[in-house]
């Protein structure tokens, strides 16, 4: 008897430590994940803005001292075509990359090793007076009228307020998160304003008007909706939702914001739902029995008496809804169109968060400035559903107190 | 609890210390063992090839141990630089940045042409368009010409499609179509080539591109011009082989020039006349 006190108390103990070791484990990893998007992403602001390796060349004659990447980017895609556009003499500009040099020179007067490449370059730059080239720093032109500009780095002003994503751009890739952001809470917010009437009303009747039967057979099917995996989800969304919008609405594309809010809708419904019915069925029956007593007619005990008393936990189901929608990558990146757009209405193509860092992370060179942008773009969700969750606590705190 | 949470911290430490250990010995041993263990990783465009290739190859090499993974193009090479790859499979040509990382230390290293991928351009079938110029895509692409009309179709707004920004096929379209220009901003972007010909097939103004072995009846194929509209050619299996349609992007594999050379067998083997009918049996163009 005695002995067998003992042996649970060690076991109680051992079961005690390990509870606690998990919980401190799981902490843990949770630290150190968001360290590491931050730690990788934060780099971004030292990294210069024109591709690594590379920097931008001019003649000495030229007034122009540096350019911002936008500057560069209109450059390079001759959007603008005249040096006086940026301040400097009216000097038509002319763009050179370093294959551009093969016009100029055959690979015999290069040298073996490209060995007289850097003077060669020195010597085109030298002789066109509007030119400007964009070369690696290895092949450095060399000459007496060879102006390097000044690279800045990536400012935070051009990532958090750029309202242009390209990432890719050469020379200089712009990284512009706004129109990301802006998007993200666009597809979100569609979603709830579709998903939350919705919901609501199936857990109403879930919690209050439904017989048993029927509750039984609802309940699973809803359940089951969570379980389908969100790539079908997608599928379904472009195959079927974006075609029925693109009519319904006379629109070019059907891929559309609005497509996306459909099938975020649908993907949070579940969560909504179950939350917000055992919220529901959380009022004591002692409330609605008493309400009923007074006169009042279901739908009256529903208004009055049940949804103010689960107020909070409704509460809850929208923010966890939220949760939800704002971190779904894969459904939305099939739907949405992805165009890196500032959203001006639900009709139009929009890019989100998690759509850009599963569509770009696999092949952006490691280390590199695309890469640290997109984990800090990582980190900006990363606190959004940090904010998300923080509130969804509180509101629950707030029920039992 | 203070107690527990070091001694936890200084025991995940030491666990840590040890895996390290241990896998940095395991790496050394099997080298040393066996040469021919290969692992291949990267681009998706590459994945079919490789993975069809290894199949055979394996057939004939019992004991040989080959390892493919996808991932994309950026992911095999950064593996190439910390060695969780043997061969890097790419379908966009080594950026100078990652070139010059692995270089750093004085590592040597190979570039070889494995396979050529055609793109195709494509519209909806319902597009009278049927014949492009180099100079019209490029200016479709980077938003200078907006409407069907001023190609000669119905009065229709044209909406490309590209593909993703980071993949392969979307750099080397830019860099030889649209003259390295970049694309219009704001320009839709689709996953996959499998989503750019469901959504081409069901929006009527689409225009995009994709690989050759991807079209299918849904959409419709354009005949393309690089020399200023005299001679157009459209994507077909003979065109490509004959070389006379321009848009065709070779595929790579990248590895680091190292005495066991570990990879030579297979390589060889890919290079073979065995393994470049793989190359066209998966719907790619062989080097030959």
């Amino acid at each position: 008897m005695h002995k067998q006190k003992i042996h649970r108390r060690i076991l109680d103990k051992i079961t005690e430590k390990l509870l606690t070791l998990s919980g401190a484990l799981t902490s843990i990893i949770i630290v150190f994940i968001s360290v590491f998007l931050f730690t990788e992403g934060i780099g971004l602001f030292n990294t210069p803005d024109i591709e690594e390796g590379y920097a931008l060349y001019v003649n000495s004659e030229n007034r122009i001292d540096n350019l911002s990447p936008e500057e560069t980017k209109q450059i390079f895609d001759a959007e603008v075509t005249s040096w006086k556009a940026f301040g400097g003499e009216d000097v038509a500009i002319n763009v050179f990359r370093l294959d551009a040099i093969f016009n100029f020179y055959s690979e015999n007067e290069l040298g073996e090793n490209y060995e007289l490449l850097p003077e060669k370059l020195g010597e085109v730059i030298s002789r066109e007076k509007g030119i400007i080239a964009f070369l690696p720093n290895e092949y450095a032109p060399q000459g007496l009228q060879v102006r390097k500009l000044e690279t800045a780095t990536v400012t935070l002003e051009d990532y958090f307020l750029g309202t242009d994503w390209i990432p890719t751009a050469t020379p200089a890739p712009l990284f512009g998160v706004l129109p990301l952001v802006l998007g993200t809470l666009l597809v979100s917010f569609g979603a709830m304003i579709i998903a939350l009437p919705l919901g609501l009303g199936v857990a109403i009747y879930l919690s209050e008007l439904a017989g048993n039967r029927e509750r039984k057979l609802m309940k699973p099917l809803v359940e089951l909706l969570a379980g389908i995996p969100s790539v079908v989800y997608g599928f379904f969304g472009l195959v079927i939702v974006a075609p029925l919008v693109q009519k319904a609405f006379n629109l070019p594309v059907g891929e559309t914001a609005l497509t996306g809010s459909i099938i975020l809708a649908i993907m949070a419904l579940p969560t909504i739902i179950s939350v917000a019915e055992d919220a529901m069925r959380n009022t004591p029956l002692g409330m609605r029995e008493a309400s009923l007593a007074l006169g009042a007619t279901k739908w009256q005990t529903i208004y009055k008496v049940v949804i103010p008393y689960a107020k909070s936990g409704i509460s809850a189901a929208i923010v966890l809804g939220i949760g939800r929608a704002i971190g779904e990558t894969m459904a939305v990146l099939m739907v949405t169109g992805n165009a890196a757009v500032m959203p001006t209405s639900f009709f139009e193509s929009v890019r989100t968060i998690p759509a850009t860092i599963a569509a770009e992370l696999g092949e952006a060179p490691a280390g590199g400035a695309h890469y640290q942008a997109l984990f800090l773009l990582g980190a900006i969700l990363f606190v959004f559903t940090l904010i998300i969750s923080v509130s969804a606590e509180l509101i629950s705190k707030k029920r039992h107190s | 609890m203070k107690k527990l949470f070091v001694l936890l911290m200084s025991s995940i430490v030491l666990v840590s210390c040890n895996n390290s250990q241990k896998s940095s010995e395991d790496s050394t041993e099997t080298k040393a063992v066996s040469t021919q263990s290969v692992r291949i990783k990267g681009s998706e465009t590459v994945l079919p090839i490789s993975e069809k290739a290894v199949q055979v190859y394996l057939k004939d090499h019992e004991g040989a141990n080959l390892m493919v993974t996808g991932g994309g193009s950026g992911v095999g090479i950064s593996s190439l630089l910390n060695k969780s790859t043997d061969i890097a499979q790419t379908s966009r040509k080594i950026k100078f940045s990652e070139k010059q990382k692995i270089e750093a230390d004085g590592r040597n290293l190979k570039e070889v042409i494995i396979a050529y991928d055609a793109l195709a351009v494509i519209v909806h079938p319902e597009n009278k368009v049927n014949n492009l110029t180099r100079e019209q895509l490029e200016d479709i692409f980077t938003g200078k010409i907006k409407n069907w009309s001023e190609l000669g179709g119905d009065d229709l707004e044209i909406l490309p499609y590209s593909r993703e920004t980071s993949s392969g096929t979307y750099e080397f379209f830019k860099d030889n179509v649209m003259s390295g220009k970049n694309y219009a901003s704001g320009i839709m972007s689709m996953p996959a080539n499998g989503s750019i010909i469901q959504s081409v097939g069901q929006t009527k103004g689409a225009i995009s591109y994709v690989g050759v072995a991807y079209i299918n009846q849904s959409v419709q194929p354009v005949s393309v011009s690089f020399d200023q509209g005299e001679t157009f050619v459209a994507p077909t299996a003979e065109n490509v082989k004959n070389e006379s349609y321009p848009i065709v992007r070779p595929l790579y594999y990248y590895y680091l020039v190292t005495p066991e050379q570990p990879e030579k067998e297979f390589m060889d083997f890919i290079l073979s006349d065995e393994g470049q009918k793989i190359v066209e049996e998966v719907g790619y163009i062989s080097i030959r």
